[in-house]
């Protein structure tokens, strides 16, 4: 950060609203994975769009890279800092900016949390779809920079099918308007390229969501298998009996007992293999699929079939699920949450390997899956603090997203690619595929500050990096603690 | 598909001026001038029904991709419009076309995974996936839709595909009025019914489709007759031939009458008041559908209007629309957003220029 981008941005932000002290740049350090850090520069705290803006057009100006930060849960470190970069903080940009329950529609500033969507939408019997574990705190504007996606994804979609519409500003300073207040469109679909762009294409300040109709009725089963791959045996039959479930999860012992440990969901405790089917629509509708499940799923093998009688006993089953990312933390210092998508046919190919990989790197893995759509997420366990520890779960996490390659899926269903994936995505696509992506990044960043070092590998933009103590630290502007 | 009828259009995009490809013609606003033929880009190449997704080449028709899907009780839910006239996979993505069934569960945009194209230095290029679920990379699935072939040539198409309901019923509700008839679509829009389709017809009639296992559909449709008839209107029921008949009918847009150009003008359901009302001053009146609950109005321009006055009057509106058939000098019209981005886009994936449209002039 030079003095003369320092200066200006101290025009742009009072101090109360621009952090460059240590203490102060800390908590923004990290994302959700945690087992990345970086200081930035600075960190100013955006009250309005105006100043997203001017934030934005001075990092060009002066190309300095600038990451967009919400809760800061990523799981990919899609909001890690960079060194010398700042930090755009978008959390006091909170407003929803209108809900009109006739036109099912809610304009949305980015710092918006995904949960207070649907209970805004709530008396107007609507609500917001994407439901990430992370909903009670993650933001909008990072649901659309990394298009999350949450347990009921297989029916209704991820964030991009939900968000119709968006006003960014680009990282050269442009703002655009893309898609509008219609579930359709003419011209290219911008809205939807736009979503999932982890950043690079700069920032979202106002997202034209879709709400759905509050869902009437749901039956949700929880059936306990001895064997991890007969739960996955059981989704495939669901699957192809034509019942189109809002969820299929499935836990393996080890995320039972993380979740017991955490959230006491009391899940049966001698079960391998925990599956979560949840079917939700009009209950006439519900009520006579209920009665298919239940014959399938008792035909699949389960040592017991637990229906919930109410909404307590449905979101006691819910919360060990939700809750079991975090949980995990209760069994071991330190873990990775891997995300990679498998076609579903080949779920318990992928579950063996899992194991298999496991055992041969000596380091426990749970496993808690969106089995409806493939999506795996195994948490691989391991202590920071053991020598070589650390180094042993990374690779063991890059032989789990090279099987997801390997078996035709991808390295990524809803966490994005980010610095974790970064050098996989060049395996799941190839040369020509890469450098287009560059390109395009490119069209939109000619500098490539926005988000720099996240999804594509830094390009020839000149990366800023200074060595020694920075000119402001002499100065005693920041500082290093 | 042979390597040769690849090879073949790879090399008509390396060297040609421009490269504007027809599928099956069904939309001639769209493919007036085109250049390429796709002969050999169809067939269905990977498809597993436990999977819920199918991969075909670009120039498939979606009859024969219907069909394949049927035997295994699957269907596209976003109702692919004039299938029967010979629309094909890759057109109906670059038209960013969806009928009826869009209501239900999304668009073409919400079920497309993956593309292969051919950019405009003729090289073929992968995006998305072949997965229900991916987050990796851009979303150029995505900007593929509605973009006219401006930012390549499609090749491969990866869809996402669901269960098709084992059974249907179909509402047609008579309203005195159109302010009851819109009031009525605005509660069943909003309401927790889970409608496969809802469609307005104006003056006042509405059309309701709901799909379900054999033993829900019955007593659904009743309530919902029940709650429409409580509103003011008159009811009537339709299920087995004659139901699916109505539908596909919809879907070929049958309605247009000889002379008329369609027309696709995307708005906000809350909208659908106001925009009958200034559609009324016209002379001739244009023939006209709202689709997917308010969300779309499929205009029936008669020709005597002109151009022109389309043009005005969708500026008057602020709103956007894109020609489907009859004459047009321009497929898109109105106030199309994004353009900025859009231009960005293509001079990544078309730097020559190649698959820009003739009389292309689009604002943003």
């Amino acid at each position: 950060m030079t003095e003369a981008f320092h200066t200006e941005l101290a025009a742009l932000f009072p101090p109360a609203r621009l952090l460059t002290r240590p203490a102060q740049l800390l908590p923004y350090e990290s994302d959700g994975l945690t087992a990345f850090k970086a200081r930035p520069a600075a960190v100013v705290l955006a009250e309005t769009r105006d100043e997203v803006v001017a934030a934005v057009r001075l990092c060009h100006e002066h190309g300095v890279p600038f990451v967009a930060r919400g809760s800061g849960t990523s799981l990919s470190g899609g909001a890690l800092p960079i060194e010398d970069g700042i930090v755009i903080a978008l959390n006091r940009l909170n407003r929803i900016v209108s809900l009109d329950p006739e036109a099912q529609l809610a304009v949305v500033e980015p710092g918006v949390i995904n949960r207070q969507v649907s209970l805004a939408a709530a008396p107007h019997g609507l609500h917001y779809a994407p439901d990430p574990s992370s909903g009670p705190v993650c933001t909008i504007g990072g649901n659309v920079a990394f298009n999350s996606g949450g347990a009921h994804c297989l029916k209704y979609g991820m964030t991009a099918n939900h968000v119709l519409g968006l006003t960014a500003v680009l990282p050269d300073g442009e703002l655009v308007t893309l898609g509008g207040p219609s579930l359709e469109g003419v011209g290219p679909d911008l809205a939807g390229l736009f979503v999932g762009s982890e950043g690079l294409f700069g920032i979202a300040l106002e997202i034209t969501l879709r709400l759905l109709p509050t869902v009437a009725h749901t039956r949700t089963v929880l059936a306990a298998y001895r064997q991890l791959a007969v739960a996955g045996e059981a989704v495939a039959q669901v699957v192809a009996a034509g019942l189109l479930p809002g969820a299929m999860e499935i836990m393996d012992r080890l995320a039972m007992d993380a979740a017991e440990a955490a959230v006491q969901a009391g899940y049966p405790p001698d079960a391998q293999g925990l599956l979560i089917v949840e079917l939700e629509g009009v209950e006439a509708e519900v009520e006579a699929e209920f009665p298919r499940l239940m014959a399938l799923l008792e035909a699949s093998g389960p040592f017991e079939l637990r229906v919930a009688r109410d909404e307590a006993e449905r979101a006691a089953i819910w919360k060990g699920r939700k809750g079991a990312f975090s949980a995990v933390g209760r069994l071991s210092p330190d873990y990775i949450v891997q995300d990679g998508v498998v076609p579903r046919g080949r779920l318990g190919e992928a579950l063996d390997e899992i194991l298999r990989l496991s055992q041969a790197y000596d380091l426990r893995v749970a496993n808690v899956f969106h089995a409806g759509d493939g999506n795996l997420h195994p948490l691989i366990l391991f202590d920071g603090n053991r020598e070589g520890e650390l180094e042993r779960a990374e690779e063991l996490a890059a032989k789990i997203l090279r099987m997801c390659i390997r078996l035709g899926g991808s390295i990524t269903g809803e966490h994005g690619v980010g610095v974790e994936k970064r050098a996989f995505l060049a395996e799941q696509f190839g040369a020509a595929e890469m450098d287009m992506m560059a390109r395009l990044r490119r069209a939109i960043d000619p500098k490539e500050i926005a988000n720099r070092g996240k999804m594509l590998p830094v390009g020839e933009a000149p990366a800023l990096s200074q060595r020694g103590p920075h000119p402001l630290e002499q100065k005693g502007i920041i500082f290093r603690e | 598909m042979s390597a040769g009828a690849l090879e073949r259009i790879l090399e008509a995009v390396r060297s040609g001026e421009r490269a504007l490809p027809r599928g099956g013609g069904s939309k001639p606003a769209l493919s007036g001038g085109a250049t390429l033929a796709l002969d050999g880009l169809s067939g269905l190449l990977e498809y597993d029904p436990g999977e819920y997704t199918f991969t075909a080449l670009a120039a498939t028709p979606i009859r024969e991709v219907e069909a394949a899907l049927a035997e295994h009780g699957q269907y596209l839910p976003f109702d692919p419009p004039l299938a029967g006239t010979g629309a094909t996979l890759g057109g109906t993505v670059a038209a960013g076309l969806s009928g009826p069934g869009r209501f239900r569960y999304g668009g073409v945009r919400d079920f497309l995974l993956g593309v292969r194209f051919a950019d405009g230095r003729g090289q073929a290029l992968m995006s998305g996936g072949k997965v229900v679920k991916n987050a990796a990379g851009f979303d150029l699935p995505k900007a593929m839709v509605g973009s006219l072939g401006r930012f390549g040539v499609l090749l491969e198409l990866t869809f996402k595909v669901f269960p098709k309901p084992e059974s249907y019923a179909a509402l047609r509700a008579d309203f005195a009025a159109t302010a009851a008839a819109l009031e009525a679509l605005a509660t069943l829009a909003k309401g927790p019914f889970d409608l496969s389709c809802l469609e307005f017809e104006p003056p006042g009639r509405l059309w309701l489709r709901l799909g379900g296992l054999a033993e829900a559909v019955p007593p659904r449709s009743a309530a919902l007759a029940q709650l429409l008839e409580e509103r003011g209107g008159q009811v009537e029921t339709l299920t087995g031939p004659t139901e699916e008949a109505l539908w596909h009918e919809l879907r070929e847009f049958s309605w247009v009458p000889a002379g008329h150009g369609l027309v696709k003008v995307p708005l906000a359901p809350t909208r659908v008041g106001e925009i009958e009302a200034t559609l009324a001053d016209l002379d001739p009146t244009p023939a006209r559908r709202y689709g997917v609950g308010g969300n779309v109005l499929w205009l029936a321009w008669p020709e005597p209007l002109g151009e022109a006055r389309l043009e005005a009057w969708l500026q008057q509106q602020g709103l956007p629309a894109m020609a489907v058939t009859g004459r047009w000098a321009r497929p898109l019209l109105g106030r199309v957003s994004g353009e900025g981005f859009a231009r960005r886009v293509a001079e990544v994936l078309d730097p020559e220029g190649k698959f820009r449209l003739p009389e292309a002039k689009v604002r943003s």
